[in-house]
């Protein structure tokens, strides 16, 4: 019983995710889960930021720009016609790896663009250099200057795409193709496949979870955890703090940047916004409202509430509400609203066991105790 | 061979010169106290040693080869783990976790094996537990390993934190003030389980105020003085030196000496 309890929640999210696809086609609604799967891409940047915050205690402003990062090189060099440049020397060498495909276009003429495979793998490598020189400077220091220095690369990020052509400026970019995966899958936002992108986008964050869980519950995880309770104390037990912040950071980079690629392919394009600053912050505000150092209540709270914003329930409020939600968290609940609501819900419950929450029964007790088991 | 040798250290913050050209060796195996009222220079010393201060000149042998002007994670690798004067425990971790994250330095599993839950990394993660356990149980705190570090008395948080740096199997354990704070029985168990420590062949050195304590363990004492070394020697040595009773004596220090200032 004991063993199998790590994996009831893994279970419950299965369970739900098709109950909630099951009732969309039974009352019809299947159009809903067009905006669910979108809301799921977003939970993976969600994801990323709760390790790199609620774990590690470090500060990203800056998650935006790093799933446009992703999304802009996919939708980039999948739709940019490469035929006059094939790659100079090595281009019948990339046609034949089928990094290049041509295939007609709108008017008939035969184009030819980058693999989706291969965009994913270039839009992966863009993110990982993007991160490595934003995150090593900021982070050999102590303190905020990780906020700072994404803040910073993220209203660059934005300008840039709003000010050049080749990313289709206050447009974006339209027309991104479909990506054929293996098994017959396909990322795309054609209603044919909407239920399939679905479960494809469950996949995702449910394989996301097992494996930051699986991180935060290991030597990573506690290195990534002594980081944010006390650096010094992490150095002096030999953990190369610098190291681990990096590291953390880039891969919570990497995560924004896979959800921007599948959303990218999903959605069929990619607008400046999603690099916007005030995206960015909202991934911060759906952490801290998920509990920061809570994958299962960040997943929760980003699926409800960028589910509601994308339905447009929160009208043109949206941003001002994402804003509304930090200010309370940060001001009312710093743990996040989840932690405070299961104090309450288990003390309602009689007969629980709560070793772990609060103070040691007698404190003063165990002080003494002590004594006496030190010489034992 | 000396296990750490400390030459002509210097640093100074500002026009406050902190630590004043100190040389000192402690010996493999032996128990070295450092002394010296308040502001001596005392835990500068240790940051300078354990790599948190790099020295402005002087250098720091630790077997043989330099760790002056290392990285504190570096200095640790080298097989010298160090506590605080005030416990640094981390309060949001359990008890046993905090032990668990003494032994980082002599596992290896990286992010995608943890990740990926690799199977030599579920064997070194059950091996890590195991360990942490053991070191909480010689230190007498296994019971405890399940609670969150916060929820501590001050003398069981001392405890974990010895626990968690001996996990890291030094060979050198650097322990600041690790009476402090401890009520006198506290203190009679924190002396036996020092030197159980040291028979199993690690080297202690510490700072400490408890003169009771001290002499009865070190094999040796270093006094520091605004910075400067003014005497070093066999506690019977010290105790008699007229130097350390002038400073200790010489109505510097109200808590220390007897008398009617206080």
């Amino acid at each position: 019983m004991t063993r199998l309890r790590p994996i009831v929640p893994f279970a419950a999210f299965v369970a739900l995710a098709i109950a909630v696809q099951c009732g969309t086609r039974l009352t019809g609604s299947e159009f809903r889960l067009t905006q669910l799967t979108m809301s799921l891409y977003y939970a993976l940047v969600v994801l990323g930021l709760c390790l790199l915050m609620g774990y590690a205690g470090q500060v990203s402003l800056g998650h935006g720009a790093f799933f446009a990062a992703g999304g802009y090189t996919t939708a980039v060099l999948t739709t940019h016609d490469f035929s006059r440049h094939p790659g100079g020397p090595w281009g019948d060498w990339l046609q034949q790896a089928h990094v290049f495909v041509s295939h007609p276009d709108l008017y008939g003429n035969t184009v030819l663009t980058v693999a989706p495979w291969a965009a994913f793998i270039a839009a992966m490598l863009v993110t990982l250099v993007l991160a490595s020189i934003i995150g090593y400077p900021a982070l050999r220091l102590r303190g905020h200057y990780l906020a700072m220095a994404t803040l910073g690369f993220g209203l660059i990020v934005s300008k840039m795409l709003l000010g050049s052509t080749t990313t289709g400026a206050a447009d974006g970019i339209n027309g991104v193709p479909e990506w054929r995966l293996p098994f017959g899958l396909v990322v795309s936002g054609k209603s044919p496949v909407r239920v399939q992108n679905y479960y494809l986008a469950c996949c995702l964050v449910l394989l996301a979870l097992v494996l930051l869980q699986n991180l935060v519950r290991s030597r990573v995880g506690r290195a990534l955890l002594a980081v944010r309770e006390r650096e010094v104390a992490a150095n002096a037990l030999g953990i190369n703090t610098a190291a681990y912040k990096l590291k953390v950071f880039v891969l919570s980079a990497l995560l924004a940047a896979v959800a921007g690629v599948f959303f990218t392919h999903y959605t069929g394009g990619i607008g400046p916004s999603e690099a916007g600053a005030l995206k960015s912050i909202r991934y911060v505000a759906l952490a801290a409202a998920g509990g920061m150092a809570n994958l299962w209540g960040v997943t929760g709270t980003s699926l409800i509430l960028n589910y509601l914003s994308l339905r447009g329930a929160f009208g043109s409020y949206d941003n001002a509400v994402f804003g509304a939600i930090l200010i309370m968290i940060i001001s009312l609940a710093p743990d996040g609203p989840l932690k405070p609501l299961g104090a309450r819900l288990a003390r309602l419950v009689p007969g629980r066991p709560r070793e772990k929450a609060g103070a040691l029964p007698g404190t003063a007790d165990c002080r003494e105790r002590s004594g006496s088991d030190g010489a034992a | 061979m000396a296990l750490l040798e400390v030459e002509n250290v210097r640093r100074s913050f500002g026009g406050l010169t902190a630590v004043d050209n100190v040389t000192f060796a402690v010996q493999s195996r032996h128990i070295k106290a450092v002394i010296g009222p308040n502001g001596a220079g005392k835990t500068t010393l240790f940051n300078i040693i354990s790599g948190l201060l790099r020295p402005q000149s002087g250098q720091v042998r630790f077997q043989g080869s330099l760790i002056g002007g290392l990285k504190p994670h570096q200095v640790a690798r080298a097989g010298l783990s160090r506590t605080f004067q005030n416990p640094a425990l981390f309060p949001q971790m359990t008890v046993l976790e905090n032990v668990m994250s003494g032994r980082h330095l002599k596992t290896r599993s990286e992010f995608l094996a943890c990740a990926m839950r690799l199977p030599w990394q579920t064997r070194e993660e059950a091996a890590i537990r195991h360990q942490a356990m053991a070191r909480l149980d010689y230190v007498g705190l296994a019971h405890l390993a399940a609670f969150p570090a916060s929820a501590l008395a001050f003398g069981q948080r001392r405890m974990v934190e010895l626990a968690r740096a001996l996990a890291a199997e030094p060979r050198l354990l650097l322990l600041d003030e690790p009476a402090s704070g401890l009520n006198t029985r506290e203190k009679q168990d924190l002396g036996e389980l020092i030197s159980r420590i040291r028979n199993t062949g690690v080297t202690i050195v510490l700072v400490e105020h408890d003169m009771s304590l001290v002499m009865r363990l070190a094999d040796e004492i270093l006094v520091l003085h605004h910075g400067a070394t003014i005497a070093e020697g066999t506690p019977a040595a010290i105790q008699s030196d007229p130097k350390v009773v002038s400073v200790y004596l010489g109505g510097e220090f109200q808590d220390v000496a007897p008398g009617p200032k206080s």
